[in-house]
């Protein structure tokens, strides 16, 4: 806390918000100085990346109209920052989402058929087999963000050099526990990074209705701890400024928020009708912007990338997510014993009668 | 063997675990340098440094949340929330999250963690500070909610709770804190969870309490032992998941139940065992069960505060009542 100055009247503090950019939305480099230009590899693996996550992304709210999905929220439009966040993290690194955020969980290497299966109503959808610290999707708006911190706090206590990456929509940044952790982590100097995406609108409420901040980046200097906006349509930019607050939180220099400016193209859910509270001249400008357009045409100026590739590509998605789709479907619930399974370490005594009676219930419905 | 009260036994076994378990770590508003606003965690951040007892800021979602980040990392908090009456903004992360983690991950992530509470009321405190809310929580599949009575008990009880591999909600009763000193052998040896003690031992009626009100029940088995009648105390301990053997056994015994507790009546942990009972043993019963409890008014301010807490004459009458059927 700063001194009282000796002034009647001056300037106690100032604080502004920096917004950084690399790629235009009809693929100009705007900026040299992301490191993601000099891996080639990398800008192709996430193109591929946001590519396959359109696809599934399609086919998901395809099942869930066709009855074979539950209600399915859709990461339309936000693929780049789900992906480059997802590039820039390391495997030890440790994930907290909302529940759009496939992008990042397939780099991670969750498969599509868990991402299917936990939609589809079964648990085991959460079982994460190449990131098992990770956390599942979090449904409860915001309340990700304090676990973000405790296990950010573990990390500190242990002096591991890992980071915690925690992800939080535009509505999430409303929440009591976004400012408690991140305001946690700021005075603890924790190794966590927070991810705003700004899709515009939670469900029906667009996000000028929602806060008179001018930015919702600059919730984080009321926390003490740095903050940037960003094109979050830009896969470059928001690989490259998570890539720097993950290195700044590896060295022991504290958390920082990111809000990644972005736009929910889809519905909020298969559930919900957005053309009841959005002008389709609104969804229009914003497809105008979307982010796979762009990284495909600058990838193709860098002769990285062309139709056969791109065609390719498509089919191998399509493919690898018809398999997933094809495990999916033919996965056997549960018994009914699962609901008792994993309540405690222990079924204890009193709740072993309660078992039997669903299994005799389960096998007279067969 | 020390002779020492209850918040002395609960610092006792905070220091032998964190002595034992490296993974043990301390959290929560003013727990540090303060050593919590009842002592229960003095000296512990001098003795075990100030990363593995921290002082939170105050935010009971954040502790609670916190909590879980950190359990899921492998290291096993002991999380003080100040009052219980401060619960309402970590419901959310103790009821979607904590209850759940393991559930809704098959396993794959586990919440191991203690989240410690003063609980009731009977000592002057201010407004908010005397709530006795464990219907709350043990309508949440998923969590253990435990509530000792003697300082030996809390000593045993936490250590137990500490090394539970699911998460436990510990309610240490404020009028018990200094109520009384006992002996208790700072050995390490936990007590069971999940059991119900047998305090006093009869033949007429089973009291089924916990808490603060143990010491009230006690006091009216032994009043009434003078007049022939022989109460059996039964201190639930573990109030989710409830040991129904040991209280199922007792009223067949006895044939007569008075389920007493501090917290109001409705939709309250007695109602669940009056239900279970008489589920369980209705033909065993001599006479209807009754309970003696708060009142289903708000917790009033002090001065009225022992008109709500069930007296020794309600209990006594209770038991009057009840033989008298």
């Amino acid at each position: 806390m700063s001194e009282r100055p000796a002034a009647a009247r001056t300037t106690a503090a100032r604080f502004e918000i920096p917004y950084r950019a690399c790629l235009s939305a009809d693929g100009r480099l705007l900026a040299e100085n992301v490191r993601a230009l000099a891996d080639p590899s990398l800008l192709q693996r996430m193109y591929r990346m946001m590519l396959r996550a359109r696809i599934f992304d399609a086919k998901a709210v395809n099942l869930q109209r066709t009855g074979k999905l539950g209600t399915y929220p859709s990461c339309l439009g936000q693929e780049a920052t789900h992906v480059a966040v997802g590039a820039a993290m390391r495997a030890e690194d440790v994930l907290f989402t909302v529940y759009r955020e496939i992008g990042t969980k397939f780099w991670r290497g969750v498969d599509m058929y868990r991402v299917l299966l936990y939609w589809g109503g079964d648990e085991r959808g959460t079982i994460y087999e190449h990131s098992a610290q990770d956390f599942p999707f979090c449904v409860p708006i915001g309340s990700q963000m304090p676990q973000a911190a405790g296990a950010a706090m573990a990390m500190k206590i242990r002096g591991e050099p890992r980071c915690v990456l925690a992800f939080i929509g535009d509505g999430g940044t409303s929440q009591g526990a976004f400012y408690e952790a991140i305001n946690f982590a700021g005075a603890r100097e924790l190794p966590l990074v927070c991810v705003i995406v700004n899709n515009r609108w939670a469900i029906s409420v667009p996000v000028e209705r929602q806060t008179a901040a001018q930015t919702l980046a600059q919730k984080a200097v009321a926390a003490g701890i740095p903050a940037v906006q960003v094109d979050g349509n830009d896969a470059l930019i928001v690989h490259q400024v998570t890539v720097e607050a993950l290195e700044r939180a590896r060295r022991g220099e504290g958390p920082s928020v990111i809000e990644a400016l972005t736009y929910r193209l889809a519905d909020h859910t298969t559930s919900d009708d957005a053309t009841r509270y959005r002008s389709a001249e609104e969804v229009q400008a914003a497809w105008a912007v979307e982010p796979l357009v762009r990284l495909r045409r600058f990838l193709e100026e860098r002769g990285l990338w062309d139709e056969p590739a791109e065609q390719a590509t498509k089919r191998e998605c399509a493919e690898q997510v018809e398999a997933a789709v094809r495990q999916y479907l033919s996965t056997p619930r549960q018994s009914t014993d699962a609901m008792f399974d994993y309540l405690l370490a222990e079924l204890p005594p009193a709740l072993q009668s309660q078992r039997d009676e669903a299994r005799r219930y389960a096998a007279l419905r067969g | 063997m020390a002779k020492m009260t209850m918040v002395e036994a609960i610092n006792m076994a905070h220091a032998w675990e964190m002595a034992h378990d490296q993974s043990v770590v301390v959290l929560g508003e003013d727990v540090g340098i303060n050593g919590g606003v009842f002592r229960a965690t003095v000296g512990l951040q001098q003795r075990f440094g100030s990363a593995r007892v921290q002082d939170t800021p105050l935010a009971e979602g954040l502790i609670a949340g916190t909590a879980i980040g950190l359990a899921a990392q492998g290291i096993k908090p002991v999380a003080e929330i100040q009052f219980m009456g401060f619960i309402y903004p970590a419901l959310d992360q103790i009821a979607s999250h904590m209850a759940r983690l393991r559930n809704r991950t098959r396993g794959r992530l586990t919440c191991p963690l203690v989240l410690r509470m003063p609980h009731g009321g009977g000592i002057h405190a201010p407004e908010h500070h005397s709530e006795s809310l464990e219907a709350l929580l043990c309508h949440h599949p998923g969590l253990r909610v435990v509530c000792p009575s003697s300082p030996a008990r809390a000593y045993g009880l936490l250590l137990a709770a500490i090394r539970d591999p699911d998460p436990v909600i510990f309610l240490e009763p404020v009028r018990l804190y200094r109520f009384m000193r006992q002996e208790v052998a700072d050995d390490g040896q936990a007590l069971p969870i999940d059991s119900c003690f047998v305090l006093r031992e009869g033949s007429d009626l089973s009291i089924v309490t916990w808490g603060a009100m143990t010491v009230e029940a006690l006091k009216a088995a032994e009043q009434l032992a003078g007049e022939g009648i022989s109460c059996e105390v039964i201190d639930v301990a573990s109030l989710s998941p409830i040991d129904f053997d040991t209280i199922l056994d007792s009223v067949v015994k006895t044939g007569r139940l008075l389920i007493v507790h501090e917290a109001a009546r409705t939709c309250a942990v007695g109602a669940e065992i009056a239900a279970t009972v008489s589920e369980h043993a209705l033909y065993d019963l001599l006479a209807p069960i009754r309970r003696v409890t708060g009142y289903d008014t708000i917790m009033p301010l002090y001065r009225l505060e022992y008109d709500y807490i069930p007296s020794l004459a309600r209990i006594v009458d209770g038991i009057r009542a009840t033989l008298a059927e």
